[in-house]
């Protein structure tokens, strides 16, 4: 009984002392800018990297056919181009902060994971809108 | 809290905490349920009204946890042993819930259920801490040894609490920050949404409260139990 607990206890502190030193580490800096992905390029050419910024305004293509989506990702200085292959989550839309995994190839930033911010800020829609309204803008907008 | 003789039923602030947070409990679904949709959102930003209760009392939790594991240190008394034990306990339930709501809300919203970002996980680490705690408690077997191991547990894990809390200010992180920043003072949610969240959290304080004591009662049910 007692050695079962052990062997509990043994097992938490290796996955703690794995997260820490293995996973934390790596993770404290979670994702990359475009700047500082195109000032170290070399470091990380062909390795899985995190790349983070703002979806820019006025350069979404998506390919319903292929499953493609192209957009150009920017931390107001530096831009990367994306190509993501799947569909876009509910929440992407231009201007908004996103984190794509993925690595660099064929001069596009291949992203295999797209992940969508969003604000700390709950706004109810404008005045007057009732629920009703609200959950056919989101249906239409499908 | 603390008496001397060990009662076999819950004191009436026991049932008084239990009943009133069951009672309102289906008024603070009701709020949240009624609250308005968020405007990027829409209705998943309701999923904020357990998640966020849960990961407060979660954090409230484990510092009543830290607050008892001192008190036990220095005055050698297993009735703190016991609080520190209950809270920790209860604030496992709280913060599972918070990571179990977070899960069901990020998959929707940011895409996947789960990512190695800061706040998931110093909050992971957090949590496993606590299963730790449990793990510890049932591998000895010295009454003695137990709390004062635990203890030890329930105030060095504490550290993990502010850690989880600022992450997203200190690093990089997909979670977003907070909404209601008790750093700055500062709320970015409308009054109506504000009102249901406090609401909300008002059910899970007085639930919090309940569970704490109950479980306190049986732990020292326990421990009569195991002295005879």
């Amino acid at each position: 009984m007692k050695a079962k607990y052990l062997v509990g206890v043994l097992v938490i502190l290796g996955a703690l002392a794995y997260m820490i030193f293995g996973g934390l580490g790596r993770n404290l800096v979670y994702f990359l800018t475009p700047s500082e992905y195109l000032q170290d390029q070399a470091k990380y050419q062909n390795r899985p990297v995190r790349l983070g910024g703002l979806v820019k305004e006025g350069t979404v293509q998506y390919d319903k056919d292929r499953l493609e989506l192209r957009f150009v990702l920017t931390d107001g200085v530096a831009e990367v181009p994306v190509l993501h292959r799947g569909t876009p989550p509910g929440m992407f839309k231009e201007g908004q902060g996103v984190v794509v995994e993925g690595r660099f190839g064929e001069g596009v930033f291949q992203g295999s994971n797209l992940l969508v911010k969003h604000s700390e800020t709950y706004q109810p829609p404008k005045e007057g809108w009732t629920p009703e309204d609200v959950r056919k803008l989101i249906e239409e907008a499908k | 809290m603390l008496k001397a003789t060990v009662s076999d039923r819950p004191d009436l602030f026991t049932w008084a905490f239990l009943g009133l947070g069951l009672l309102l409990l289906p008024l603070g679904l009701y709020l949240a349920l009624s609250a308005p949709p968020d405007v990027n959102q829409g209705y998943l930003a309701r999923i904020m009204y357990l998640h966020v209760p849960g990961a407060w009392l979660g954090y409230l939790a484990f510092f009543v946890t830290f607050l008892y594991s001192l008190l036990y240190l220095f005055r050698q008394d297993p009735r703190y042993d016991r609080v520190a034990l209950a809270s920790a306990e209860i604030g496992l339930v709280f913060m599972g819930l918070a990571l179990v709501t977070g899960m069901l809300w990020a998959r929707p919203t940011w895409g996947v259920y789960w990512t190695w970002e800061p706040r998931l996980t110093t909050t992971a680490i957090l949590f496993a801490v606590y299963v730790g705690y449990f793990l510890l408690r049932g591998a000895i077997e010295d009454p003695e040894l137990r709390r004062k191991a635990a203890a030890a547990v329930g105030i060095l894990g504490f550290i993990n609490v502010p850690i989880s809390y600022m992450s997203v200010k200190w690093w990089r992180s997909l979670h977003q920050t907070q909404s209601i920043d008790l750093t700055t003072g500062k709320i970015h949610m409308a009054p109506e949404m504000l009102q249901a969240l406090l609401f909300n959290l008002l059910v899970f304080t007085l639930l919090y409260l309940g569970f704490v004591r109950l479980r306190a009662l049986v732990a020292a049910l326990e421990a009569r139990k195991e002295e005879a």
